[in-house]
């Protein structure tokens, strides 16, 4: 099937300073694909220049075969959006902010109110649609832009950090719509910075840093290329590391210890002898493959 | 530095989609607006225009209310389009992000900006209304041939959009237009020919004062409303048209450059 989006060696310079890269990906249609990087890493950027809104300083971009140059409007029209920063109408109600998005779709008026009523049901706002939007909670706010970026029934739908910010019951809530959007077929393209959001809902990723891709592939993928299958977290001083490096590859952060091993019993073993350690063992994951790639010191500086 | 875009912006009908939002809002705070749109100008009229009035009798061969509501409609127009396209504008385009949401539309600065230069005309035309009834109410106006005032006034509110919106897109906040009032808007109020002919000041400051488009805007206006042939039409319509389109043009390039980064 012809992949949804294409892009090949997209660069963007802000003057000196260059934002993204040299970068590639393929988006395939009906999959979750998601962007992860810390902050500053250009994903927003990068979403940016798909829809058109930020001309790329090099490379090529195709979405749904049509040239971002050219086309974009047309491109526009098959999209829905949910920006980093909610950015409701606060001049309107729950449900005028939907009747009016979707009058800059030209969609017919007639068709437009059942379809209002289908996504104020999605989004669980029924019961608010006559509320103004600066009376809503965050996650409210937050289902209401995701409902609006489904009024033009799009095939792709961008989502910039869909759930920064919310708590983690609103944030299952947007994980179960999600994934319900994704079953239907609509393609979703996501940014986070969460590894949980990106392990439950993207089939493909993309991992970023500066500008810059530095694998992707699904999230079992990512693990199995990158770390180990096994963790151990130690908290606690540790009496004699040398040992433990026989046994794992381990990594300190202050006080706490993270052990890598394909087989992880005889490094148990090593620990149940311990008296005043206490650690934990899990399956490797996302995080460990993230901080990994994209190093363990902090961002913002 | 990211390249100007140049282009030349395309009108299409989808423009009128933004009219109609800010019509929508419009009507919701309808009560404040129409306090705004008919107590000032009653107050410019009862105050200046009997009270000035009593003392000039006559100004240009008409009773003096009737020479300034004619100048009060021109320059309303200019002053309600003005207002719009700075604070209401700047609103949308930067802290509110009204305009980042619609650009995910199939929407572009071209037609956010010809809806809201449509806006600001319309605008224009309703504040306009309300001068032009409260004028005939103390009996300043003695025609329906005043009615021909009505697009001229839309015109005027076009053609101080572009440069309001330009101050938008240039802008770093709220304080900026205090520059732009000073700088142009109260200057015109003052030298345009609203309060008295331009042919009582200097030849010097009459050949600058030619070059303001709200001289232009009451040259057309006050004849309509006294009921008096209009000498230059075309030469007064195409100098507020021109200022429409390059004002628009120059709108769409500077807000091109803030928004398409
Ligand atoms: N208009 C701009 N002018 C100059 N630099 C910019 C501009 N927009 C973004 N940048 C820079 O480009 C880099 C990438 O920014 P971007 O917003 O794409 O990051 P991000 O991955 O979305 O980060 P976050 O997780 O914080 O949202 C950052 O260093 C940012 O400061
Ligand atoms: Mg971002």
């Amino acid at each position: 099937m012809q992949p949804i989006v294409q892009a090949r060696h997209l660069e963007k310079h802000f003057a000196r300073f260059t934002a993204v890269k040299d970068v590639s990906f393929t988006i395939p249609r009906g999959k979750c694909f998601g962007f992860l990087g810390p902050n500053g890493a250009g994903k927003t950027t990068i979403l940016r220049i798909l829809l058109g809104l930020s001309p790329a300083t090099g490379g090529q971009l195709t979405v749904f075969d049509l040239d971002i140059q050219q086309q974009a409007r047309e491109i526009r029209r098959r999209i829905g959006v949910v920006p980093q920063q909610d950015n409701l109408d606060p001049d309107f109600t729950v449900r005028e902010n939907l009747q009016i998005y979707a009058s800059y779709f030209a969609l017919p008026r007639r068709e437009i109110e059942s379809r209002i009523d289908r996504l104020l049901e999605f989004a669980a706002l029924s019961e608010r649609a006559d509320a103004k939007t600066e009376h809503l909670s965050g996650g409210m706010k937050r289902r209401l832009t995701i409902a609006r970026a489904l009024i033009n029934d799009p095939e792709l739908v961008i989502l910039d950090e869909p759930t920064t910010g919310l708590d983690p019951q609103a944030r299952h809530v947007i994980w179960a719509k999600l994934s319900e959007l994704r079953d239907r077929g609509t393609t979703l393209v996501l940014t986070t910075h969460y590894m949980e959001e990106a392990e439950r809902l993207c089939d493909e990723l993309v991992v970023m840093d500066h500008g810059l891709i530095l694998d992707q592939g699904s999230p079992a993928q990512l693990i199995k290329r990158h770390v180990e299958p096994e963790v151990i977290e130690i908290s606690g001083e540790l009496p004699d590391s040398s040992e433990l490096e026989q046994l794992c590859r381990i990594e300190h952060i202050g006080r706490s210890h993270y052990c890598y091993a394909h087989n992880p019993r005889p490094l148990l073993d090593h620990l149940q002898n311990q008296q005043d350690l206490i650690f934990l063992h899990r399956p490797a994951d996302l995080e460990d493959v993230f901080l990994k790639l994209t190093g363990r010191e902090l961002r913002d500086t | 530095m990211n390249a100007m875009n140049w282009q030349l912006p395309i009108i299409r009908r989808s423009a009128l989609t933004i009219w109609r939002r800010n019509i929508l809002v419009w009507r919701k705070l309808i009560g404040p607006a129409i306090v705004m749109n008919f107590g000032e100008p009653a107050l410019y009229l009862l105050g200046l225009g009997f009270g000035l009035g009593f003392f000039i009798g006559e100004m240009a061969n008409m009773p003096y209310l009737t020479f300034l509501a004619s100048g009060i409609i021109a320059s309303t127009a200019m002053t309600t389009a003005s207002f719009e396209g700075m604070y209401s504008v700047y609103t949308r385009m930067v802290p509110q992000n009204t305009y980042e949401a619609i650009l995910t539309t199939p929407l572009d600065i071209d037609d956010i900006l010809a809806g809201e230069m449509l806006w600001c005309g319309t605008k224009s035309v309703f504040s306009g209304i309300a001068i032009l009834l409260v004028a005939a109410l103390l009996g300043a106006v003695h025609s329906w041939h005043a009615l021909w005032a009505i697009p001229v006034v839309f015109l005027t509110g076009l053609c101080f959009a572009g440069p309001a919106i330009i101050m938008s897109a240039l802008s770093p906040g709220y304080d900026f237009f205090n520059y732009y009032f000073v700088l142009a808007v109260t200057p015109m109020f003052i030298m345009c020919g609203v309060f008295y002919p331009i042919s009582t000041l200097p030849e010097v400051m009459q050949s600058i004062v030619y070059l303001l488009p709200l001289t232009h805007a009451v040259e057309l206006t006050r004849p309509l409303i006294a009921g008096n042939p209009v000498e230059h039409p075309l030469l007064h319509l195409g100098v507020l048209a021109g200022y429409t389109l390059i004002g628009y043009y120059f709108a769409v390039v500077l807000t091109r450059k803030r928004l398409i980064v």
